[in-house]
Order: structure tokens, then sequence, then C-alpha cells
């Protein structure tokens, strides 16, 4: 091995900034994620489905649907959601990729919240696109999609991030996804009754702004205090490996 | 630079009510390759985590360039680099791919760079192959095109002859010497009968405690 191409010597002063070092994380989970599509689609299909399966399984009345409709869009989202997180850090922990991230230079919980935002971007975002087509199926009018649509799109990054910490949590435990969904779900039940909510009220006609503007918070909140959880619970779970 | 770089004062690690080792003080000096050796489970890498800052189970004090490193985390990190027992390469990805992502969050380099660092580790060709698609030793050696391209002043390696060839392995001793005349410190764990001229050793696994 020859190393010609190796400059001097000396502590390190500088680094690469921590906005270049996100985008990398980015870059690279998405890279990954499109080299193995079928688990991109896997959450999906899953959404689909039980959206799809409801009408049949209890009642394809156009009044019930109507009523039911959101919480249903909302309630498979969630699940939806869930059922990936395994994977946020899962294996990135097992090839080793995950400790490297750890011992990089930069804060790790901007690092996390790089790879919250695409693990948001791959599964959340997919989600919202899907909504409407799904809520017109449960015959919802079209200003209750508007709205609905509305709470998942700041709905689902508060799941991604809450989510991730449920995930740093469990990983170095055998049979996690047990424990997981038992630490996230009540977690996530605030978000579930807000979004599902707004669009209760938006359907009677009443002003939603109250509701957004409290889901906004919850969005803010994860996004401030998730990260930082994630990372401390990533550091513990590296620890015992 | 002939202060120590590390500098390890009465480490104790327990793990699973188990003493792995009591008392453990040494320096890592620059340009000094130092080899970690015991038994099975006598606690190689968890010494070599704890030094890298992995694994926080443990008492006693570990000082960076004579300061608690705890103080300076970001300053530490920035200088060392961790290779595992688990190599940081996804296998979907290409060794290119890998070694560009391994790089950019400590220092980007241009892609001819990292391609003759690829070359230089004897993977000529397979530089745009998925990972996985690549053998074990192959996979290791992505992960070894690294020490070709780092500057960082100290080097924490487990077990990096592991799934090498002899070529290979006797490449990375030259690696390994050459490092430590430019003034580089190396740590390494192997079982691997690694010999250098000057190379310090820290022996785990003479405990009172230790059973088998």
């Amino acid at each position: 091995m020859n190393a010609d191409c190796r400059p001097a010597l000396t502590l390190r002063q500088d680094t690469v900034g921590s906005l270049a070092a996100m985008q990398a994380v980015f870059a690279r989970d998405m890279q990954v994620a499109f080299r193995q599509r079928q688990d991109l689609l896997n959450p999906l299909l899953f959404f689909v489905m039980v959206v799809t399966l409801f009408p049949l399984g209890v009642s394809p009345e156009v009044s019930f649907l109507r009523e039911a409709g959101a919480g249903i869009l909302w309630v498979a989202a969630l699940l939806s959601v869930l059922l990936s997180l395994d994977h946020l850090f899962r294996h990135d922990f097992d090839d080793g990729t995950l400790e490297q991230l750890v011992l990089q230079p930069q804060p790790l919980f901007l690092l996390v919240l790089a790879k919250t935002a695409a693990h948001w971007v791959l599964t959340g975002l997919p989600l919202v696109v899907l909504t409407p087509v799904l809520g017109v199926m449960v015959h919802l009018d079209g200003n209750s999609i508007g709205v609905l649509c509305l709470t998942l799109l700041i709905g689902t990054p508060v799941l991604s991030l809450i989510g991730s910490i449920g995930a740093a949590l469990t990983l170095g435990l055998r049979s996690a996804g047990v424990l997981l969904s038992l630490l996230i779900i009540p977690l996530y039940i605030p978000v579930l009754i807000f979004g599902t909510g707004t669009v209760a009220s938006a359907a009677e006609g009443a002003p939603v702004g109250a509701y957004l503007a409290l889901m906004g918070a919850f969005l803010v909140l994860a996004l401030t205090l998730a990260p930082f959880a994630s990372a401390a619970a990533l550091r513990i779970s590296l620890s015992n490996g | 630079m002939s202060e120590p770089l590390l500098q390890a004062v009465d480490l104790q690690c327990e793990r699973d009510e188990r003493i792995l080792f009591r008392g453990l003080s040494f320096s890592i000096l620059p340009g000094t390759v130092t080899r970690v050796e015991g038994p099975n489970g006598s606690g190689k890498t968890t010494l070599l985590r704890m030094l890298a800052g992995l694994n926080d189970a443990w008492s006693g004090s570990l000082l960076w360039c004579g300061k608690p490193r705890s103080g300076q985390r970001e300053e530490f990190l920035r200088n060392t680099l961790y290779l595992g027992h688990r190599p940081g390469i996804k296998p979907l990805l290409t060794p290119m791919e890998n070694l560009r992502a391994l790089t950019a969050g400590r220092r980007p380099l241009p892609d001819p760079v990292l391609r003759q660092a690829l070359d230089g580790t004897g993977l000529k060709g397979f530089q745009d192959v998925p990972c996985r698609n690549l053998s074990a030793g192959q996979q290791r050696r992505v992960a070894l095109a690294r020490l070709l391209i780092a500057d960082e002043p100290l080097w924490l390696l487990d077990e990096v002859f592991t799934a090498i060839d002899s070529g290979g392995v006797s490449a990375i001793e030259d690696l390994l010497q050459q490092r430590a005349a430019e003034g580089g410190a190396v740590v390494v764990t192997t079982h691997h009968d690694l010999t250098l001229p000057g190379m310090q050793r820290i022996v785990l696994g003479g405990g009172a405690t230790n059973e088998c």
C-alpha cells in the first residue's frame, strides 16, 4: 500500500462544518434508500392497504366513511411510520457506520437530525403525497382533504422525531419491536388526537387555526428536544454494544 | 510533539460484574505503535472503545494532550481515527461512495485521491461494484483505504488484520511503521503476531479475577 497522498502530521484545529456534515449524512441515507427501493415501498403499501381494507371490513357507507375517514388515514399513517422506525438506526448499527457517525467531530444531535430528516422524506412525505388520493376514496370533501394533508405534513415529522428516540433507545436489544411500540405509542397519542381533531373541526366548518398552531408547537418542541434525546440514547446503546 | 497524545491513568472497567482490568495506566506518545494483547474476552475491544470514546462505562481518567478529555471532546474526535470490528461499510454502496461518505464529515477529498487510495489497497477495478458483492477481506480493505488518506494523529485500530491475506498483512505492518516514523500514534488490538521495532505492549487478562 503506498501512501504518497498524505499530508503532514499536525493536530487539526478545524474540521468540516456542521451543515456540510449534515448534508453528507442526509445524502448518504438517500443513496442507500434508493439502492433498496422495495424497503421504501413497504410503509406506503401498508398505508394504502389499511385504508382500502377499512371500508371492506367495517362499512362502505358514505356517511360512515366521511366521519371516520380522517381518523383511519391518521391511524394508518401513524402505524406505517412506526413500522419503518426500526430501520432508522438498525442497519447503521449492524454495519458499523453508526459508530463512525458518533465519532464525527460535529455535534451528534445535528447528525441525528439529518438522519431523521432523511427518514421523514422517505416515509412521512410520501404518505402526505398519497393522502389526497386516499381521501377521495373515503369520501372526504375537498376542504377536509386539504386540512388533513396539512395536519399530516406537520404531524409526520413529529412522528419521525419522537420515533427516533425510541429507535435509538431500543437499538441494542434483540426484540426491539414490541418495546419500541410500547415506548412510542403513548407519545404519539397527543399528535393523533390533535391531528384528527383538526380535520373534524374543519369538517364542521369551525376555524382550525388554534389546532394547527398547537400542532406547530408539537413540531417545534420535537425538533428542538428529540435530536438531543436520540443522540444521548444512541451513545448509551453504543456504549453497551 | 513529545508530550503524550493520550494518557490513561488508573483505568478500571467492569463488564457483567467481572472486572476486566483495574489500575491500568499508560501513555500513547506520538511516533509509537502500541499493541493491546490478551486472550479472548480480556477486554481488548472494550479498552479500544473506551479510548475512542464509544464506551462510557469506566472509571479512571483519560487525558488528551495533558488535559481531561471530557472537556475537549471535539478536539479529540477531530484528531482520532477509529476502525472497529464492524468496518463501517454500507453493503449497498460502492467502495467509492462508502469512502466518500466516511471522509465527508471529517475531511472531504476529491474523487481522484479517493480512487487512488482504493487502488492502493488492491481494490483497483472494484471501485464501483456494490460492497455486498465483495469478499469479507475486500470489504475490510475499503475501510483500510481510509488509513491511506487519514491525517488524524491518533489511530485506534481494532483487529485490523482480520480477513486480510498475507500480502495485505505485511503491507499494513509497513504502513503502521511508516506512520509511526512520520510522528503518528497507532494503537492496535490483534491476535496476529505483530512485532515492530520500538513497539509498546499493553497486556490485558493478567488480573486476579480473570476466569475463562
